[in-house]
């Protein structure tokens, strides 16, 4: 029996960007379809960088990115289509509800209508944010923005996500729910990529970890993989981390 | 040095906020430009001598008699002047009301909190009086200048009335406050200050309609009705006109009711302050509950973008208040041209001029609101719609917007004369488009809430959209009045146009 071919749901080719110095240096990286991903690196190793460039924030100086396919610097549109982009701050509107703003980004995306309004219901009862669909945003938490926001990527039905910090500031309920809901999606069919300093998620949720420093991928695969690489097999992602991130800057 | 937590130690903590706030303000946070903007504002403060003698000079010839008519010409300026700081003052205490900032660590640190507010209450009238002498400042000189150093006593009634505002602000903020609670006081105190700064002009604008039918005669107002109203001149009104010609003793009166309505509104609210600001900081927003979900509604993501930008204009009090406001500045034209129904002619020109000028302020305004201040600039960026098609619907918005402010004002003077009207909507449109091009030209993404410090992005935008206003509004106004020097305003508002769009930093965006 032949195997089913594997899609890239994400492909990065010799990804650069520079900001005076280089932020992203030559990045190869191809995420498959239907995976959860977690990209993991110190602070300024170029993760929410690269990010941005897939999702169409930053133009890359060199290199491609394509999107199930679709090269996304050629056609963005077609890309973005694809796509939902959640970062740490939550971008919603204070004078709308939440119902009001998935209404906004269902349209955005040319979702019908009809579908929209389904899913948005969904998501609210599933985000517990059914109870306050007619109140605007402008006196939520924290946590119920994220949700709100979180909701908002969700409601156009992406076939990639990718969520840079999502769980910052979240209690452990609101944590929870989030982690549960990208689960989720994964397991209906959907790609999940994610930056996150909290290893032990990372470590929990993702089914193949990259760790980024100097805007390189140094190391990449199951917790596994990387607790070979790193030649400390039976340690936590932690000391793993650690390891593959010393052993990187010290080359 | 002071030792911490005095009133000496607070005041220097508080001096070093503001300062470094308004070069902040004043630079756009870019410290080197500290110098250029020091000589700049020097610069402005001498230029500011020149309309101050067209205004002022030789009204103060030496041995000016304090007659009615004289007292009166300048109680009238004072009153003018003190709306001005006390609606400047208003805005000052409603924002230390509800930015939070430093609330909580001063209200739990064991320093006594009466003391600290105490000293941001004077910290506001200190800036107050200094923004008084400042305006103030050119004027007093020129008459220092035509009628002796007597006149020198107007730069301590200026520092007094600043201080004097702001402890009627202080005590009409709190007086809100109690009356209406912390949620509702924000909005109204903003409207409340507007219609204060705006009252004295429109007042006596109004009163210039009502007594002669136009709004050119200012004068003939006060050396007639008004006049003729007036108490003696041994009267206790005069006491600030007085104060301002240079007798001592007046002065000594105003400089010393200023200083004890600070010290009232001080000893009286510093207390209290504490917890009206941390109330008003913590106010939870109105929970606005409708019942029910209506369904989605099918629409192109262009008109998703402009029912958005619809939506959350509709939603900012701030725009209200300053719309309102602004509109404000259209009841005495509106009131001559109701007077004059039945020839329209010179009072129509009025009224098309302010309508263009309000068109073009407000327009900017909305630009900016709709172009810049998007609070959720990745969830459009990250869309599958090309900027050049977002960008369009937030123009559209704009002119949406616009539209239904300006339509039924113009139905209205349709009614009293198409043809003005008809100018009128030229002017209206072309202002409005001209302010639009502006923000797209100097366009910076920032939060709704930062509107307040719009203009420090660019002061040359902030120029070129209130020129370009006016310029367009002198072309409109002289196009009513079917004079072709119309057509010299309007290519100046085109160079107005053309300069802004060679300094900008998008020359090259479409």
């Amino acid at each position: 029996m032949n195997p089913i071919p594997r899609i890239a749901a994400l492909d990065l080719r010799a990804l650069s960007k520079s900001f005076g110095r280089p932020a992203v240096d030559r990045l190869d990286l191809t995420i498959w379809s239907g995976e959860f991903y977690a990209l993991l690196g110190p602070n300024g190793a170029g993760k929410t960088t690269t990010l941005r460039m897939v999702s169409g924030l930053l133009r890359p100086d060199a290199g491609s990115i394509a999107i199930f396919g679709v090269d996304a610097l050629a056609d963005p549109v077609a890309a973005k289509r694809m796509t939902a982009w959640v970062s740490d701050e939550p971008m919603i509107y204070d004078k709308l509800t939440p119902y009001e703003y998935l209404e906004f980004v269902a349209g955005l995306w040319e979702i019908d209508a009809r579908s929209a309004e389904a899913t948005a219901r969904e998501l609210l009862d599933w985000l517990g944010l059914a109870p306050h669909a007619n109140e605007r945003c402008e006196g939520f938490s924290r946590g119920m923005r994220q949700k709100v926001a979180l909701a908002g990527a969700l409601v156009h039905d992406p076939r990639l996500i990718i969520l840079d910090e999502p769980l910052t500031g979240l209690d452990a309920g609101t944590a929870r729910q989030v982690k549960e809901v990208l689960q989720q999606r994964v397991r209906d069919g959907c790609t999940v990529i994610m930056t996150t300093h909290i290893l032990e998620v990372a470590e929990r949720m993702a089914q193949r970890i990259g760790v980024i420093a100097s805007g390189r991928l140094v190391a990449e695969g199951t917790l596994e993989d990387l607790r070979q690489r790193a030649g400390r097999g039976g340690d936590t992602l932690e000391d793993v981390f650690l390891t593959l991130v010393a052993g990187s800057e010290a080359a | 040095m002071s030792a911490p937590g005095s009133a000496a130690w607070l005041a220097a903590h508080e001096f070093r906020l503001s300062w470094r706030e308004w070069i902040s303000m004043m630079t756009a946070n870019r410290r080197r430009r500290i110098p250029a903007v020091l000589i700049t504002l020097l610069v402005f403060f001498v230029l500011l001598h020149l309309p101050a003698y067209l205004m002022v000079g030789g009204f103060a010839s030496p041995g000016k008699v304090a007659d009615k008519m004289t007292l009166l010409t300048v109680t009238i300026a004072l009153a003018l002047y003190v709306s001005l700081m006390l609606s400047q003052a208003m805005e000052s205490v409603t924002r230390a009301f509800y930015s939070r900032a430093d609330l909580d660590l001063i209200l739990s640190s064991p320093t006594s909190s009466r003391r600290v507010f105490a000293v941001r209450i004077a910290a506001i009238a200190f800036s107050i009086a200094t923004m008084a002498v400042l305006l103030g400042g050119p004027f007093i000189n020129i008459m220092i200048l035509d009628g002796g150093p007597y006149w020198l006593s107007g730069y301590a009634v200026a520092a007094a009335l600043g201080a004097g505002s702001t402890g009627l602000a202080v005590a009409i903020t709190v007086g809100l406050f109690r009356l209406l609670g912390p949620r509702r006081t924000r909005f109204v105190a903003q409207v409340v200050a507007a219609v204060i700064g705006a009252a004295c002009v429109i007042g006596i604008q109004t009163m210039a309609i009502l007594s002669y039918g136009t709004l050119a005669r200012p004068g003939s107002l006060i050396s007639g009705p008004m006049l003729a109203m007036a108490p003696p001149v041994d009267s206790a009104v005069w006491l600030p006109a007085r104060a301002v010609m240079g007798d001592l003793a007046a002065a000594a009166a105003v400089v010393l009711t200023g200083i004890v309505l600070l010290g009232l509104a001080i000893l009286v609210f510093s207390g209290r302050f504490g917890e009206h600001a941390l109330a008003a900081a913590s106010a939870p927003p109105k929970v606005r509950q409708r019942s029910g979900l209506r369904p989605f509604r099918r629409r192109s993501p262009a008109s998703v973008l402009r029912h958005k930008e619809w939506m959350l204009l509709r939603r900012d009090p701030w725009l209200a208040s300053q719309t309102l406001t602004q509109l404000l500045y259209l009841l005495p034209p509106a009131l001559l041209l109701s007077r004059n129904f039945g020839d329209v002619a010179g009072s129509s020109t009025m009224v098309v001029l302010v309508l263009v000028t309000v068109a073009g302020q407000l327009a900017g305004g909305l630009a900016w609101l709709a172009i810049s201040g998007e609070d959720a600039p990745e969830l459009v960026a990250t869309a599958p719609v090309t900027a050049r098609a977002a960008r369009r619907a937030k123009v559209e918005a704009v002119l949406g917007a616009a539209a239904m402010i300006f339509a039924p004002l113009l139905a209205v003077l349709a009614l009293a004369s198409p043809q003005a009207a008809l100018v009128a909507a030229g002017g209206i449109a072309l202002a409005t488009l001209s302010s639009i091009r502006i923000q797209l030209w100097f366009r910076s993404q920032a939060r709704r809430a930062h509107f307040r410090r719009r203009h420090t992005s660019s002061r040359v935008a902030t120029f070129a959209e209130a020129f370009s206003s006016f310029a367009w509004a002198g072309a409109a106004g002289l196009a009513a009045g079917g004079l072709w020097h119309a057509a010299l305003a309007a290519v100046f508002a085109l160079l107005i146009l053309g300069g802004a769009w060679l300094v900008s930093p998008r020359k090259a965006s479409p």
